[in-house]
C-alpha cells in the first residue's frame, strides 16, 4: 500500500474547511430539514382544514368547546421561550457557562409549560366534552396535528436539555456556538409553527364569516 | 438531532473526547478498519457506500423484474389461470413499489455517492456518517417491506404482502378490505421516506457547500446540478406522503377516520397527498437520469454541453413545476372544470423545459465527433425512447384524452417509456460510463453493444404494443381478460418482449461479472473525459484528491488537458501531506436497526399476533430505545477522524499516475 495510515492522537487543528457559501453545514443542514418540515405541518394543517371546510354531521361545536384564553397563555409561554433559547445562544457565545445554563432552564421551563398546559387541555376535551380520537373528525385531524407539534417541542426539549446536562462536563465553550444555534433554528421553527396552528385550528373559529 | 455532533465545528472537543470512551461508546468502540466486514459496515466513505447502494438496487432490480415476469406470464393468453388473482395483486404492487423505491431512486442515489463528491472536488459528502446512515435505513425499508413474502410461508399469517397497489387508494388500504401486508407497505415506505430524505438534505448541503475552490454554482457539472434539484423535490414532496400515510397508520391501528367514509372521511383526500408526492417523485426519478445523459452526451461527442445554462434553468423549472400539475392523476375523480383546466395546462408546459433539453442534447452532439460506446448508445437511446414517452404524456395531459385513457395500458406503456426508456436506460449509460472508474476495469464494447440492443429491442417489443392494448379498452391491473376482446395477440407480443428484456438484463449482469473478473485495466481517463473525476485514479483512493482541484473552468478537467496554461496550474497544486478522515462508526447502522425493529412492532401492533411480544407497544419502545442510545452514541463519539499520507511521488491532483492494477482489490 502506498499509505501510511496514523491514527488520531496528535491536536493539530484540522483547520475548519470553510464552506462554499460560509454558512456551517449544520446550519444550512437544518435550514433544509425545517424547509422539509413546513412541507410536514403544512400537509396536516391543510388535512385539517379540508375537515374545516366540510364537517361531517356531528362535528362538535368548536367555539363552545375551545378555550382561547388558556391557549394564548401557553403560546405566550412558547413565544417567551424562544427569547431565552436567543439569550442562551447568546451566552454560549460569550463563554458564560452560567448564563447559558440559566437560559437554557427557562427555555425548557416554558417548554414544559406549554406542554403541560396543552395536556391539561386535552384532559379537559377528553372528560368534559368527550372529544376523543376517534369521536369524530374533528378529533382526529385536532390530536394528530396538535400530538405531532407537541413530539417536537419533546424533541426539543431532550436536546436542549442534553446541552444543558452536558455543560457540566467541561467541553462546551464558545465553539459550541453553533451546535446550540442550529438547536436554537430548530426551537424558533416549533415556535412559529405554533402561531401557525393557534391561528388555523383555534382563532379562525371564532371569526364569524 | 444526529448531527448535532457532525460536520467540522465540534472537532476539537470531540478528539478530546476520543481517549476516554463513556458508557454506550465503550461497549461499541470506533471502528478501525477499513477493509474486511467491518470496514463494509461500518463505512463512511461515500464510495463504498455507492457500491453498497449500486448492488442492493441492482438485486431489486431483478426481485422486481421476476415479479413483472409473472404478471406478463399470467397475461400472455386470455383467461389464465397460473397464478392466483390474490398473487397477481400482491405481485403488481410489489413491483411498482420495489423497482420506483428500491431499484430506481437507490440506483440513482448509488451514482449521488459515488461521483458528487469526484465531480464537485470534495473528499467526501457534507455528512459521512448521516450518509451511511442513510444507506442502512434504506436497506432495512426495503427488507422490511418484502418481508411478507417469507412471512406468507409461515401457516399462521396470511395476507403478509400488500396487494393495494403501489398507490394504496383508499379504501383499499382500510382495516376492514385489508391485512398486515398494508401495515407493512405503510411503515416500510415510512421507513424509505427517511432514508431518502435524509440522503437529500446531505447532498443539498454536500453540493452547494462543499464544491472545490472556484468552482462556482455555474461551473457545477450537470449531474451534480440535477441531483441538487432531485434533493429539493425529495425534501419538499416525501413529507406529503409521510403525512398521508401517518393518517393512514392512525386510521389503520388507532381507529381514526382520515379515509373512512363511515366517519365523513373523504378518500380522495389519499389521493391529493399521494399524487403531491406522487408527481414530483416522477421528477425524482428522471432528473437524475437527464443528468448522467448531459454528462456521457458532451464526453462523446467531444464537445461542450449545448447550452449548459438553460438546461440547468429547464431542470429548475421542471423542478417547480413539478409540485403544481399533481391532479392529472385525478381528471376522472370529478374536479371542477377549472381545476382541470389549469392542472392540464400546467402538465402541458412542463413538456416546454423538457423540450428545451431534448434539443440542447441534439445540439450537443450536433457536428461533433461522436463515438458509438455502449454508454452512447444507451444515452441516445434514452432521448429517444424517451421522448415517445414524453408525447403519450401530453398526450393524456388533455383531461379529455385522458377520460380514454386512465387507468388503461395506454398510461401503463407511457409510464414504461419514460422509467425504463427514460430513467433505466440512463442509469444503465451512467453504469457503463462510470464503471471503468469504479473498478478500473474495462468492459468489452461488443458485449455491451449486445446488451444494448436486447434490452432495446425486448422493451419496445413490450411495451409498445401496450399502447394499443390500452387504447382498445385494456384496464390497468388486470387479472384476466376475455379471449374475443381482441387483446390475444399484443398480449403474447408483450409477454415475449418482457422475456427477451428480461434476457437482455441478465446479459447485463454476466457482462458486468465478466468485466469485473476479467476486464483490462481501464486506467484515470478511459473516455477522454471532461470532469474532475476523470482525474483521478481509478478507482479513486480513499480520500479521492491528493490535492484540492483549483477550478478555473466549466469543464475542468477538458480544459487542464486542451489549455497549456491551465496545465501549468495544476503543477502548482501540491498534495497534501496528511489528509484528513473520518473514523467509520457503528452508530448509523445500530439507528437503522432501531427503526426496523421498531416498525416490525408497529405493524404487528393490531395484527393479532401476541407471540413474542407482539401486538404490544413492546418491540416499539425496545426500538426507541436503541434508535435514541444509537443517536447518543453517534452525538457523542463525534466525528472522530484519522490521517491519510499521500504518497509524494504520486504528484498533482491533475495528473497522478498509478496504474489500477496496482490496487489489490
Ligand atoms: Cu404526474
Amino acid at each position: 500500500m502506498s499509505q501510511a495510515v496514523a491514527t488520531h492522537d496528535t491536536h493539530e487543528e484540522h483547520g475548519e474547511h470553510p464552506t462554499c457559501t460560509g454558512i456551517p453545514n449544520k446550519k444550512m443542514f437544518m435550514w433544509a430539514f425545517l424547509a422539509s418540515d413546513c412541507m410536514f405541518f403544512g400537509c396536516l394543517i391543510a388535512t385539517h382544514m379540508v375537515y374545516r371546510i366540510s364537517p361531517p354531521p356531528g362535528s362538535p361545536d368548536l367555539q363552545g368547546i375551545l378555550d382561547i384564553e388558556i391557549v394564548s397563555i401557553s403560546t405566550f409561554l412558547l413565544l417567551m421561550s424562544s427569547l431565552m433559547m436567543a439569550l442562551s445562544v447568546h451566552a454560549i457565545g460569550k463563554n458564560n457557562l452560567k448564563s447559558f445554563r440559566r437560559c437554557i432552564l427557562a427555555t425548557v421551563g416554558m417548554g414544559m409549560g406549554f406542554l403541560l398546559i396543552q395536556s391539561y387541555e386535552w384532559y379537559h376535551f377528553v372528560h368534559e366534552y368527550d372529544l376523543t380520537l376517534t369521536s369524530s373528525l374533528f378529533g382526529s385531524t385536532f390530536y394528530t396535528l396538535t400530538g405531532t407539534h407537541k413530539i417536537h417541542v419533546i424533541i426539543g426539549i431532550i436536546w436542549l436539555m442534553t446541552y444543558y446536562f452536558y455543560s457540566f462536563s467541561g467541553k462546551m465553550d464558545h465553539k459550541s456556538e453553533l451546535d446550540v444555534e442550529v438547536a436554537g433554528l430548530y426551537w424558533h421553527f416549533v415556535d412559529i409553527v405554533w402561531i401557525v396552528i393557534f391561528t388555523v385550528v383555534f382563532l379562525l373559529e371564532f371569526v364569524d364569516m | 438531532m444526529p448531527m448535532q455532533n457532525e460536520g467540522s465545528s465540534a472537532k476539537v472537543i470531540t478528539e478530546e473526547r476520543e481517549s476516554k470512551p463513556v458508557g454506550l461508546a465503550r461497549a461499541f468502540k470506533r471502528p478501525t478498519a477499513t477493509t474486511g466486514l467491518v470496514g463494509w459496515l461500518t463505512t463512511v466513505d461515500h464510495k463504498k457506500i455507492g457500491i453498497m447502494y449500486g448492488v442492493a438496487a441492482l438485486f431489486f432490480l431483478i426481485v422486481g423484474g421476476i415479479e413483472a415476469l409473472l404478471i406478463r406470464m399470467q397475461l400472455a393468453v386470455p383467461n389464465s389461470e397460473l397464478i392466483s388473482a390474490q398473487l397477481y395483486n400482491e405481485l403488481f404492487t410489489m413491483h411498482g413499489t420495489t423497482m420506483i423505491f428500491l431499484a430506481v431512486m437507490p440506483l440513482g442515489a448509488a451514482f449521488f455517492n459515488y461521483i458528487i463528491p469526484l465531480q464537485i472536488g470534495a473528499r467526501d459528502v457534507a455528512f459521512p456518517r448521516l450518509n451511511a446512515f442513510s444507506l442502512w435505513t434504506f436497506l432495512a425499508g426495503g427488507i422490511f417491506i418484502n418481508t411478507g413474502w417469507i412471512l406468507n410461508m409461515l401457516p399462521a399469517i396470511d395476507k403478509a404482502v400488500p396487494k393495494i397497489g403501489w398507490f394504496g387508494y383508499a379504501n383499499l388500504t382500510s382495516a376492514e378490505f385489508s391485512g398486515i401486508g398494508t401495515d407493512f407497505w405503510v411503515f416500510g415506505l415510512q421507513i424509505l421516506g427517511i432514508a431518502s430524505i435524509v440522503a437529500a438534505l446531505n447532498f443539498i448541503v454536500t453540493i452547494i457547500n462543499m464544491r472545490a475552490p472556484g468552482m462556482t454554482m455555474m461551473r457545477v457539472p450537470l449531474f451534480s446540478w440535477m441531483v441538487l434539484v432531485t434533493s429539493f423535490l425529495i425534501i419538499l414532496a416525501f413529507p406529503a406522503i409521510t403525512i398521508a400515510l401517518a393518517c393512514l397508520m392512525m386510521d389503520r391501528l388507532f381507529g381514526t377516520g382520515f379515509y373512512e367514509p363511515v366517519f365523513g372521511g373523504q378518500p380522495i383526500l389519499w389521493q391529493h397527498l399521494f399524487w403531491i408526492f406522487g408527481h414530483p417523485e416522477v421528477y425524482i426519478l428522471i432528473l437524475p437520469a437527464m443528468g448522467i445523459v448531459s454528462e456521457a452526451l458532451p464526453t462523446f461527442s467531444r464537445k461542450p454541453l449545448f447550452g449548459y445554462a438553460i438546461i440547468v434553468f429547464s431542470g429548475v423549472i421542471i423542478g417547480v413545476l413539478g409540485f403544481a400539475v399533481w391532479a392529472h392523476h385525478m381528471f376522472t375523480t370529478g374536479l371542477s372544470t377549472i381545476a382541470k383546466t389549469a392542472f392540464a395546462l400546467a402538465t402541458m408546459a412542463i413538456a416546454v423545459p423538457t423540450g428545451v433539453k431534448i434539443f440542447n442534447w441534439i445540439g450537443t452532439i450536433w457536428g461533433g465527433q461522436i463515438r458509438f460506446t455502449t454508454p452512447m448508445i444507451f444515452a441516445l437511446g434514452f432521448i429517444w425512447m424517451f421522448m415517445i414517452g414524453g408525447f403519450s404524456g401530453i398526450m393524456h395531459a388533455a383531461a379529455p384524452a385522458d377520460g380514454q385513457q386512465h387507468d388503461t395500458y395506454f398510461v401503463v406503456a407511457h409510464f414504461h417509456y419514460v422509467l425504463i426508456g427514460g430513467s433505466l436506460f440512463a442509469l444503465f449509460t451512467g453504469m457503463y460510463y462510470w464503471i471503468p472508474k469504479v473498478s478500473g476495469k474495462m468492459f468489452s464494447e461488443k458485449l455491451g453493444k449486445w446488451v444494448f440492443w436486447t434490452m432495446f429491442a425486448g422493451f419496445n417489443i413490450t411495451f409498445f404494443p401496450q399502447h394499443f392494448l390500452g387504447l382498445g379498452g385494456m384496464p390497468r391491473r388486470t387479472y384476466q381478460y376475455d379471449a374475443d376482446m381482441g387483446l390475444n395477440t399484443w398480449n403474447m407480443v408483450s409477454t415475449i418482449g418482457a422475456f427477451i428484456l428480461g434476457i437482455g438484463i441478465l446479459l447485463f449482469f454476466y457482462h458486468l461479472v465478466m468485466m469485473l473478473r476479467k476486464g483490462a485495466p481501464s486506467g484515470n481517463d478511459p473516455w477522454d473525459g471532461r470532469t474532475l473525476e476523470w482525474s483521478i485514479s481509478s478507482p479513486p483512493p480513499e480520500y479521492n484528491f491528493a490535492a484540492v482541484p483549483m477550478v478555473t473552468s466549466r469543464d475542468e478537467y477538458w480544459a487542464r488537458k486542451m489549455i497549456p496554461e491551465k496545465k501549468k496550474l495544476i503543477e502548482n497544486e501540491k498534495p497534501e501531506k496528511s489528509i484528513h478522515m473520518p473514523s467509520p462508526s457503528w452508530f448509523p447502522m445500530i439507528v437503522s436497526i432501531g427503526i426496523l425493529i421498531g416498525a416490525y412492532g408497529m405493524a404487528f401492533l393490531k395484527s393479532g399476533y401476541s407471540f413474542v411480544g407482539l401486538g404490544t407497544l413492546f418491540w416499539p419502545i425496545v426500538g426507541l430505545l436503541i434508535i435514541t442510545a444509537g443517536i447518543y452514541g453517534w452525538a457523542f463519539e463525534g466525528p472522530g477522524g484519522y490521517h491519510l499520507h499521500p504518497e509524494e511521488e504520486e504528484g498533482s491532483g491533475g495528473y497522478r499516475k498509478k496504474e489500477p492494477s496496482d490496487k489489490s482489490k
